[in-house]
């Protein structure tokens, strides 16, 4: 990847009509191949910088250089398969690369047209090996309207976004639309928060507008704190342009002039990128000062969160931005009225700007013919947990649970029971089996006990302990609630205490009515969304999985066989083959026995963690 | 402990002591201290003309900021739920037998930090570590050996 020659700064429309259209034609003319690698963070924690030296290297060596452009992409989704291939213009999927791959990739497939059979993706159900991307099951029931170019891209190149067409909805925008045209599109749209609450976004902007005064002021909420759900991760990795892109859109629709992408310091690449697209843009004269002689000007800059989940509410992201302690404060006044500094502020989250620009291009219209009555367009999410393919999934709204778990995820690993999925991270709520036909919208969700939250997705089988997930979310909202309302503060402590005491099997049935009524009191005096809110995968778990609790707290047993006070391990004497894995791994020394001989696990010394489990290839580990 | 200024005066010019970088000053200094030592956050309090009680405020609420000097390595194991269900929490306590030390802790010899975060993002390859800024994928209790070993070897 040569650096690609820049092009001066723009300074009228039509500098950017005729970049976008270059570049566009530059690339319905490329006839080299392109092999894009999946190197988002997950792609580059499974080795994807390794497989580009080794691409580099044997381009370099076959003399191929002329013949293939390597890109370096953001991620492809399938995150089960990093790191992943996708070549170009075949279309071609080729998972779990290794370097030392790369000589068969280039030598049969770019060089002789031959499918390497190998790497190919085996679907685990039917056994078959799609070989393009659109085949595969986890791709094939998506609709990846913000996603979808993250293969297509190199995330570090302005000129490569131009060529997918990218500022074109920018240009429609400056040339050809009000303020309040792009308003009304947003509002017909139905497009609606992605960030959680699901406010309605062309509303939010009508606030905005409406207020008088020439300081406005943007914000892309990429403060993506909700545990189990990445997907602005990667939108700002694998796509910066498109979030940029929307800012500047929204920031001329209300009048701002000025806008902060706060973002997550925990996400080091999508500082990365993120900035360096802002760069790329000024430089090009698309942010600045009269932007392409039009007289509007909008400039942004980057604010790093500091490891805060609250400063995801926005009015502690606003004191964040400010230099403050990040603690929400009461609303009305909304940011839409009085936000950053004391001025009216639009905060979207990255999800929803990235929707900006395909509106536009696309039209109000179209984007509302998907999705339901109330929930238009696509949402993404993050399917992780127990589930065969982990990645993210972009899907229409009202779209089924099971459709997206067992079509797309293609079912729980190991063959174990689909128990629960999690949805909306720490403010969200479990949902049992028995809803697993549930259309997926945002009151849907909400009805349930749950909420449509960021997108997270955990799925949960036969061996998550239920009552420990409620622990596991109450134990991260004490330590994250930022102390203001003493509801939220004493309330979540109290509520984890109790749930703790519960897996412990120090619980009494009083507690059950305790723990409700206490929820209550935190979800009504609570300021801000992360108390009002904190209850829910208490309340959630309660309502679908008082067995558990009840398991826990008549029988002293945790069923799934997770809660530690309640377990115990021991060898299952006919499936033993005598291997000595767990006896070597054991830190305790409480196993015993001899190579071939069942081995004997003494359980005065053993502290329950697990190793033996983990090294036991026969399943004679028995926790119950 | 005699603590060098300099730095930390330089990243302070930087943003000419504007109250409202104070987040961005304070994360800078991190990254060349690893820490905020007390004098440094002393210096900040006086040149942003900030009370220091609204300084040591903000670098105690965040998670991101250490008062206190951190180790040669530092091993953050993600508490994000995927990983939880994965067996994240068995990691970490392997991590806690084999250290010595609970999270937030360094070690005597100055050589490890454990630290925990609430979620990196890479659910899908849980549960996640990352070590000194390398990530490692799908750990186990019986990786948690081989991740530590050749930093302790470095030390020898």
């Amino acid at each position: 990847m040569s650096p690609r020659k820049s092009t001066p700064k723009m300074r009228r429309l039509s500098d950017l009509e005729n970049i976008i259209a270059a570049a566009k034609e530059s690339r319905q003319k490329e006839t080299k191949t392109v092999i894009a690698v999946s190197s988002g963070t997950c792609g580059q924690a499974r080795g994807s910088n390794r497989l580009i030296e080794a691409f580099k290297k044997a381009l370099k060596q076959d003399g191929l250089r002329d013949r293939v452009i390597l890109k370096a992409t953001g991620c492809h989704g399938f995150c089960e398969a990093e790191p992943n291939i996708i070549i170009y213009p075949q279309g071609i999927f080729y998972q779990k690369l290794e370097p030392k791959d790369v000589s068969n990739v280039l030598n049969q497939t770019v060089l002789n047209g031959e499918i390497c059979e190998d790497l190919l993706y085996v679907d685990p159900v039917t056994g078959e090996k799609p070989t393009k991307e659109e085949e595969i099951p986890f791709y094939k029931k998506q609709k990846r309207l913000v996603l979808g170019d993250n293969p297509r891209l190199d995330p570090t190149s302005i000129d490569d976004y131009f060529s997918i067409g990218g500022y074109g909805s920018l240009l429609k925008v400056l040339s050809s639309l009000s303020p309040e045209d792009v308003i009304k599109s947003i509002t017909q749209s139905g497009l609606r928060g992605r960030g959680g609450a699901g406010f309605p976004t062309g509303k939010k902007w009508a606030f905005a507008r409406a207020q008088k005064g020439d300081l406005k002021y943007i914000i892309c909420n990429a403060d993506e704190g909700d545990p189990g759900a990445y997907m602005d991760r990667s939108l700002l990795e694998g796509n910066p342009h498109r979030v940029i892109e929307g800012m500047i859109i929204g920031a001329y629709a209300i009048g701002a002039r000025e806008g902060y992408v706060y973002v997550r310091d925990e996400y080091p690449l999508a500082v990365a990128n993120v900035t360096l697209a802002i760069e790329q843009a000024r430089k090009k004269g698309l942010l600045g000062e009269n932007i392409l002689g039009t007289g509007f000007s909008f400039d942004l800059h980057i604010a790093k969160g500091a490891g805060a989940f609250v400063c995801g509410e926005e009015t502690a992201l606003i004191a964040s931005i400010e230099g403050r302690v990040g603690e929400p404060r009461q609303r009305p006044p909304f940011p839409a009225v009085k936000g950053l500094w004391g001025k009216p502020t639009v905060i979207n989250n990255v999800e929803t700007w990235g929707n900006v620009p395909i509106i536009i291009e696309k039209g109000a219209e179209w984007f509302a013919s998907i999705g339901t009555n109330g929930s238009k367009g696509t949402k993404i999410f993050s399917l992780v947990g127990k589930i065969n393919n982990t990645g993210l999934v972009e899907v229409p709204m009202g779209i089924t649970l099971r459709e997206i778990i067992f079509d797309i995820g293609g079912g729980i690993p190991g063959g174990r029971k689909f128990k629960a999925v999690q949805t909306g991270g720490p403010s969200g709520g479990c949902l049992p089996e028995k809803l697993i036909d549930l259309p997926i919208d945002y009151e849907s969700l909400t009805q349930a006990g749950s909420i449509m939250g960021s997108g997270g997705m955990i799925v949960m089988d036969d061996r998550t302990c239920m009552v420990d997930v409620a622990r596991y979310f109450l134990n991260f909202l004490r330590d994250e609630s930022c102390g203001k309302c003493i509801s939220c503060r004493e309330g979540t402590q109290r509520l984890w205490e109790i749930v703790t005491d519960i897996t412990e099997g120090k619980g009494t049935m009083e507690h059950l009515t305790l723990l409700e009524e206490l929820a209550l009191a935190v979800k009504e005096a609570s300021l801000c969304g992360l108390g009002q809110t904190a209850p829910n995968p208490v309340l959630s778990t309660l309502r679908y999985f008082r067995n558990e609790y009840e398991a826990h707290i008549k029988d002293k047993r945790c069923p799934a066989g997770v809660c530690k006070a309640l377990i115990r391990y021991s060898i299952l004497a006919e499936k033993c083959t005598g291997c000595l894995a767990c006896l070597r791994v054991c830190p305790q020394g409480a196993i015993t026995g001899e190579l071939k001989k069942v081995h004997v696990l003494d359980e005065s010394k053993c502290i329950k963690c697990g190793a033996c489990f983990e090294a036991c290839q026969f399943d004679a580990i028995l926790i119950e | 402990m005699e603590v060098d200024l300099s730095s930390a005066q330089a990243i302070i010019d930087k943003h000419r002591q504007q109250k409202k970088a104070l987040i961005p000053i304070l994360q800078e200094i991190q990254e060349v201290y690893h820490y905020l030592p007390e004098p440094v956050l002393r210096l900040v309090s006086k040149k942003l003309g900030l009370p220091l009680i609204d300084v040591v405020g903000v670098a105690t609420f965040y998670r991101a900021f250490s008062l206190k000097p951190r180790g040669n390595h530092v091993v953050t194991v993600c508490m994000g739920t995927a990983c939880h269900v994965r067996g994240g929490p068995k990691v970490l306590e392997e991590f806690e037998r084999q250290l010595q030390v609970k999270p937030g802790e360094t070690t005597p010899d100055n050589q490890f930090t454990l630290e925990t975060v609430n979620c990196l993002g890479c659910c899908a390859i849980g549960p996640v570590v990352v070590v000194d800024g390398n990530y490692h994928a799908q750990t186990t209790i019986r990786k948690v050996g081989r991740i530590l070993k050749p930093l302790r070897k470095e030390k020898s």
